[in-house]
């Protein structure tokens, strides 16, 4: 006979437990396969018969992955990558730090309507507009090189970022910046000196999701720039590992895992600040 | 007066570099964008201004038609799914579970990874002849044949939305379970003590109260997937039959590899009705809790 106590608990599992579990096998396992695959050899990837959940009868590899730096542009993928997004979140950030900050602070004619632009652009799909900047990159000269990403993701990232700071610096209290005035600081070292340690956790928010914004683009990417060894990570791999019918599934795979690892890095050790920043756009 | 213009001069510093980026790369960027939409513009010979000649012939070419459907049919499915399984998982998340932080941790893999890489995973997923979900739907004996996941039509918009649908979910969980956290606990208490069930609780206390955290997360969530790329882009490219293009596929292949920039801007522009109205009911929506 079973007991109510247990009835309960019996229900709980059937009901919240078990269709959490099951979506979380849903939403980890394409990444534990594309995992597996990439140190999977190819004699058992492309067999019909094997287990394809497991690394079965031939043990591992790191065939693909020695392919990928030694065979493919990888390297020079991950660089330009690095260089690109690292620069345009900087200037972004720092733009957006400087608008925010006006926006919330100081008082000026047009203000509201410049929060409104900030806001309506912020708006604007990031596939609206890449034909006409393309034409733009054309005319500055820059198809072709880096520069091209590192003056057009700007456009994605400072409305964003802009609208996400302005919600940090409403929560710090004008006093503690009153009493930075008094002791002679002007607006620049005000903010520099008092917002910004306040507002941290919002400008690492900011930074992580700009970050990773440019990170993921594919379009502009593929639009503005063609040579093989000047494109980005994302691009890199699914153009030139894919020839013709041909698909170097394990070095893709290695290649995916291996570019998601740096945003995985920084979700984990900025874990609450990332929530905070998801929910912030929404809930504030 | 002298302080004044001082104080507004140090104002403009701040929003100077914004304004740059606003104007020079978003504002003249989409004037040249309704610009080359009513121009024959092909790559490599000059403009000529031809009206709306371009509007005229793709609301008349069967391929627009069935991009402006598709991307309905994306769209709407998508986040429709989203919301549904968004909020199902938010309430399985608040209701006292074990290991939370663990579970959220996982659940928000799938947001946090960029889809243009966990895409591929998808396309090597949906593989003709390899298809892991295959071989996992005919060895428990669901299927006698492989699904042709990317190859059928109907197959591959079901398989585009599905990707769209595990990596937008977390956001929507996430996004509903801050809401539902935020619900102050003596409503249920007492809802409870007049003896409502758990469905009238859900209908009549919860919902009503993430109603408008419901909507901006729906209107915000709709602009994205219908200006969505990178998922449909990889996994079928709009094929089979141009059956899975979307607007901005379409815009790509036309303007790009088309190099008809005329009309290819002129099929992203559609895109801009949508973002109006969006933008429209996020104002409304915002102005609305700060009166």
């Amino acid at each position: 006979m079973i007991r109510p106590r247990s009835l309960i608990r019996l229900n709980r599992i059937f009901h919240i437990y078990l269709p959490l579990i099951a979506y979380t096998l849903f939403a980890l396992f394409p990444i534990y396969y594309m995992f597996i695959t990439s140190i999977k050899k190819d004699s058992e990837l492309y067999q019909l018969k094997a287990n394809p959940l497991l690394v079965t009868l031939q043990g591992l590899t790191l065939e693909h992955y020695r392919l990928l730096f030694r065979e493919t542009l990888f390297p020079h993928w991950i660089v330009n990558s690095i260089v690109v997004c690292t620069t345009s979140t900087g200037i972004s950030i720092v733009i957006s730090i400087l608008a925010a900050y006006a926006l919330t602070r100081l008082r000026f004619r047009g203000a509201r309507l410049f929060g409104y632009l900030v806001f309506v652009t912020y708006l604007v799909p990031y596939s609206l507009l890449f034909l006409p900047l393309s034409a733009v990159v054309a005319w500055l000269r820059l198809s072709d090189t880096l520069w091209s990403l590192i003056v057009t993701y700007p456009t994605i990232l400072v409305p964003f970022a802009t609208w996400l700071l302005m919600g940090y610096f409403r929560t710090i209290p004008e006093e503690i910046e009153q009493s930075a005035m008094i002791d002679g600081c002007n607006r620049l070292q005000s903010l520099i000196r008092v917002v910004l340690p306040v507002a941290l956790p919002g400008v690492v928010c900011a930074t992580l999701f700009a970050f990773s914004l440019t990170w993921n683009d594919l379009l502009y990417s593929m639009v503005f720039i063609s040579p093989a060894e000047m494109k980005t990570l994302p691009v890199g791999i699914s153009t030139e590992l894919i020839r013709g019918d041909v698909y170097y599934w394990g070095a893709l795979m290695g290649g995916a895992i291996l570019g998601s690892l740096p945003v995985v890095l920084f979700y984990v050790f900025f874990m609450d600040y990332y929530v905070a920043g998801m929910t912030a756009g929404a809930v504030k | 007066m002298k302080r004044l213009i001082r104080k507004h001069l140090s104002s403009y510093f701040f929003i100077t570099p914004a304004l740059l980026v606003i104007f020079c790369l978003i504002g003249y960027p989409f004037l040249l964008s309704i610009y080359l939409s009513l121009c024959e513009a092909m790559v490599g010979q000059p403009l000529r201004f031809a009206g709306f000649e371009n509007f005229r012939y793709l609301l008349r070419s069967d391929i627009f038609l069935q991009t402006l459907k598709n991307s309905l049919v994306y769209t709407f499915s998508a986040v429709v799914l989203k919301v549904v399984f968004g909020l199902g998982l938010a309430l399985l998340l608040n209701s006292g579970i074990r290991f939370q932080k663990f579970f959220r941790g996982a659940i928000l893999l799938p947001w946090v990874i960029p889809d243009t890489l966990s895409t591929l995973g998808w396309v090597w997923m949906f593989d003709p002849l390899y298809s892991v979900i295959n071989w996992v739907l005919t060895h428990l004996g669901l299927v006698q044949k492989g699904i042709p996941w990317l190859s059928n039509p109907y197959w591959a918009m079901a398989s585009i939305v599905l990707v769209n649908v595990w990596r937008g979910l977390p956001f929507f969980a996430i996004t509903f379970f801050a809401g539902l956290v935020s619900v102050p606990r003596e409503l249920y208490q007492a809802a409870k003590v007049d003896g409502a069930g758990r469905f009238r609780i859900f209908f009549y206390i919860t919902l009503p109260l993430l109603k408008p955290l419901l909507l901006i997360v729906i209107l915000f969530s709709t602009i994205s997937t219908i200006s969505d790329f990178n998922i449909v882009y990889i996994l079928t490219k709009g094929g089979p039959m141009n059956m899975t293009h979307v607007l901005s596929t379409l815009a790509f292949r036309v303007g790009l590899a088309g190099g008809n920039l005329g009309q290819g801007a002129a099929v992203s522009l559609f895109l801009f009705p949508v973002m109006a109205v969006v933008v429209y009911f996020q104002l409304r929506v915002i102005q609305g809790r700060q009166p």
